[in-house]
């Protein structure tokens, strides 16, 4: 019995033969913070100023963003381009027909892209741009290849040139490694850049569910009075239990 | 179970505990339902279709009749010619709120013309009977209503009749005058329904 | 004042079983006084009914069942209704924790024999509830019409339509088209918010009177109605269930709210497996997303469909994954006919049940891991293996339960 028992024990280690299998794609670490609101700000004004142009967020009304600290009349002078009302929804004015014939594809619309996509798959994609006149916009990305979306924020971050080296695998073989290479700075630092992406990336993650931070909040107050009636309903279990053996 | 029931009477601690795990339990239970009623009132959604509207006036000649929609309602805008405002005068005796006593209009419509500027008639378009939406008649004397009939609303549904300033005739079904909604001017050409100044809402 | 309230009561008594009842289920209904922690996922599996019945109802307040119009509704909930995320999370929330609670309880009784006569009725309803709960778990998940919605109703009514001769029209009076689309939506929602939910209500109801009629099972797993006081006539290791479980389970609702309302504010998420990444984009009949999953709670038998990768005798192996996935839930209800031990309780029963228990929980797992994944030649040789312990628990169990070298069960419960 013993045997079979230290048999099925290994037996029951296989699946850890998966770990075997090969790495994933790396995405850099956004280095957000949602309760920046200074950042959230920022991020909202590229947010209209760069994306609301060819992206919808249908599902946000610009006077949500009094959740960051902005007054109506805040938002209506500096985040509202298109003569729409504070209480309107951020929709496009560019109709998905010829959203289609200009792009191929419908620019998707940003109001839960940081739910499906994550923060720091957004993070990584808006700074892995780079020049490649085989596309029809002349942009490529690394992390989303043949995107139809051209660089938007190139003359902030400027022009990145992909390099494809060769490099020992260690097998005897040789396999490629992809590197992002400036080669046309733009009028942010690689730093500033970052943070830039990072600032939008940020907003996007509260546009995805501006509910969050009440949420979290909430859930103190709600997990504080549940611990109280922990004890409580402990020691009125116990009271009545001492009875019984 | 006998050494259970010995315990007939409850003691103290025990009694305690039962009344303050109740109490929690109450305002755990009021706070847990608190969302769920919330949840009903109006969502942003209805507040914002509910938002003020702005008109644009620049347009709007004397004896024009604009019709805009507010909170699901029709708003009328009209314009009225110096002939329909005298003609305002001369109809006391035969309204039943003449100087609009009753609670139907903000304070600042409260007078002779039951406006902001006299020309300019701002009013809803539903009848105080039961919520039709009456007929702009501005002829004077037409065969249906009469010789008396110096130009108004007419309610096709029961027959009530308002004047140039929105008030109710005696002796028609509708109780009340026309409901002036809160409005404003925001500019020379620019009417804003909805709100009675340009306070941010 | 207890005056009144007496009278009144005697008022009710006289056109209603009022108090008959409160003794007879509540403070006259003697259960084991042994039971342990397993034994708390039953009340809680009524509250989380309760809550998603609760929140189902707000949650129709402002839904729209119409394929143009489902996703958006529900963001329309999440932002610009008052707490509408609230709502949305707790039912959210709340599907995943009926899963938890429901596999837990049913774990408690496969440990402690609950579906040994003469609960053999009441494991069978317990089955129904299972199957329900499966189907109002489907029905729920199309409705916010993601790309997680759409693809993996596809990817049963697939199933459906494989099964020989009648699949195809089946399929259509299912969905009410030719292919997944509105029509199938506004009937699902039909389904999952009024004929499941009474379906399911019905059945608990009918469960609990099956239970009380037998009384319940017990760690030790023997019978306390056969050991009974001679003058009180009352079982000596029974407890009246008011005030001793009521005042038990209230402390287990607090445990589980903790649990459930640490998930509920702060990762309602969980990490993609309660809220799915991808069923934040909307349905796109036209593309597939790279992974399709189910929900954590049916990747298992997700596994074991996946697993059937050979045409065996005339039946093609598409079919076959079909029979399994299907068979992995139906054997459940054999249980009580494939136990043959002399005993009731892991606690008395030999090393082969134990090792047999422990070796389908395992595979459970492990299968639930694999249904995950995307499919790759070791992962379906895994799903294969661990499939066949899965089914080995149960289609052994007649030999080696019977077997198995049992100990002495005790006269009364520890």
């Amino acid at each position: 019995m013993k045997r079979i028992r230290v048999l099925l024990f290994f037996f029951c280690l296989s699946p850890l033969l998966v770990y075997a299998g090969g790495a994933e794609v790396a995405l850099d670490r956004a280095p957000i913070q949602t309760t920046d609101i200074s950042s959230l700000q920022r991020g909202a004004r590229t947010f209209v100023n760069y994306c609301l142009t060819c992206h919808s967020a249908n599902f946000m009304r610009y006077n949500r963003l009094r959740d960051l600290g902005l007054s109506k009349a805040q938002i209506k002078d500096n985040l509202i381009f298109t003569g729409q009302k504070p209480g309107d929804l951020m929709t496009v004015a560019m109709k998905e027909k010829e959203a289609k014939q200009w792009f191929g594809v419908t620019p998707p619309d940003l109001s839960v892209i940081a739910r499906s996509r994550g923060a720091d798959w957004l993070y990584t994609y808006l700074r892995q741009f780079y020049r490649d006149d085989s596309t029809a916009t002349g942009w490529n990305n690394l992390l989303f290849d043949k995107a139809a979306m051209p660089h938007v924020l190139y003359q902030l971050q400027g022009e990145q040139l992909l390099r494809i080296e060769k490099v020992d695998d260690g097998h005897g073989g040789k396999h490629d490694v992809k590197k992002l290479e400036l080669s046309k700075p733009g009028t942010l630092t690689k730093i500033e850049y970052d943070m830039y992406v990072a600032d939008l990336v940020n907003y996007l993650v509260y546009l995805g569910e501006p509910a969050a931070a009440r949420r979290v909040q909430l859930g103190i107050v709600v997990m504080l009075f549940l611990f109280g009636m922990l004890g409580l309903t402990y020691a009125l279990k116990h009271d009545f239990w001492r009875d019984v053996h | 179970m006998k050494d259970i029931d010995k315990k007939n009477e409850m003691s103290g601690r025990r009694r305690f505990l039962i009344t303050a795990t109740s109490v929690a339990g109450g305002i755990a239970s009021a706070a847990w339902a608190t969302p769920f009623i919330l949840s009903m009132m109006p969502s942003e959604r209805a507040k914002a279709a509910g938002a003020p509207v702005e008109v644009d006036i620049s347009k709007l000649e004397p004896g024009m009749l604009l019709l805009v929609e507010w909170r699901g309602k029709v708003v009328w805008v009209l314009s009225r010619t110096p002939e329909m405002l005298a003609s305002l005068t001369k109809l006391d005796s035969k309204l039943t709120d003449p100087n609009s006593e009753k609670d139907q209009q903000p304070e600042y419509a409260q007078n002779p013309t039951r406006s902001i500027r006299p020309e300019i008639l701002v009013t809803t378009g539903v009848c105080t009977h039961l919520g039709c939406s009456p007929v702009f008649r501005k002829e004077i004397a037409p065969a249906d209503l009469g010789p008396d009939w110096l130009g108004g609303f007419f309610c096709p549904c029961h027959g009530s009749k308002f004047d140039l300033a929105g008030r109710v005739y005696k002796n028609v079904p509708a109780p009340t005058n026309l409901l002036v909604p809160p409005h404003t001017y925001l500019s020379e050409n620019v009417l804003l329904i909805g709100l009675d100044s340009k306070e941010e809402a | 004042m207890g005056k009144r309230l007496i009278s009144f009561v005697a008022w009710i008594d006289k056109r209603f079983p009022l108090t008959s009842n409160w003794k007879a289920h509540l403070t006259e209904y003697y259960a084991p006084k042994n039971f342990n922690f397993w034994y708390y996922f039953g009340s809680l599996a009524m509250l989380v009914m309760v809550n998603q019945l609760l929140t189902g109802i707000f949650l129709t307040m402002n839904y729209k069942p119409d394929a143009g119009m489902a996703f958006a509704s529900v963001e329309y909930i999440m932002r610009d209704v008052d707490f509408g995320w609230l709502i949305r999370y707790m039912h959210s929330t709340g599907a995943s924790m009926f899963f938890v609670v429901v596999y837990l309880h049913m774990f408690r009784g496969m440990m402690y024999g609950s579906y040994r006569k003469p609960r053999e009725l009441l494991w069978l309803i317990g089955s129904m509830i299972f199957f329900v709960l499966m189907m109002l778990a489907f029905t729920g998940y199309i409705l916010p019409w993601g790309q997680m919605s759409y693809w993996g109703a596809m990817v049963i009514i697939s199933m459906i339509e494989a099964i020989p001769v009648i699949g195809e029209p089946l399929s259509q009076l299912i969905l009410g088209d030719f292919t997944l689309s509105d029509a199938a939506l506004n009937r699902f929602f039909a389904y999952h918010v009024v004929t499941l939910p009474v379906l399911l209500v019905t059945l608990v109801v009918v469960h609990v009177i099956a239970l009380h009629e037998v009384g319940s099972n017990n760690p030790d797993g023997i019978e306390i109605k056969e050991n009974r006081d001679p003058e009180t006539n009352i079982p000596v290791d029974g407890i009246p269930f008011h005030p001793y479980y009521t005042v038990k389970d209230i402390f287990g609702v607090v445990v589980f709210l903790i649990l459930f309302c640490g998930i509920l504010f702060f990762a309602p998420e969980m990490g993609g497996y309660f809220l799915e990444y991808n069923n934040f984009i909307p349905a796109n009949t036209l593309q597939t997303p790279d992974h399709i999953a189910p929900v954590w709670y049916f990747t298992p038998y997700y596994s074991m469909l996946r697993a059937a990768t050979v045409n065996f005798l005339w039946i093609d192996a598409k079919l076959w994954g079909i029979v399994l996935m299907g068979g992995s839930v139906a054997i459940i209800c054999l249980l009580p006919w494939l136990d043959r031990s002399p005993v009731k309780s892991i606690r008395y029963k030999g090393p082969y049940f134990k090792t047999a228990l422990t070796l389908f929980v395992i595979s459970v797992f492990v299968l639930g891991w694999l249904g995950t994944k995307t499919p790759t030649p070791l992962y379906t040789m895994l799903a294969q293996i661990f499939t066949v312990v899965y089914f080995a628990f149960f289609l052994l169990m007649p030999w080696y339960s019977k077997i198995d070298k049992c100990k002495q069960e005790p006269k009364r419960v520890s």
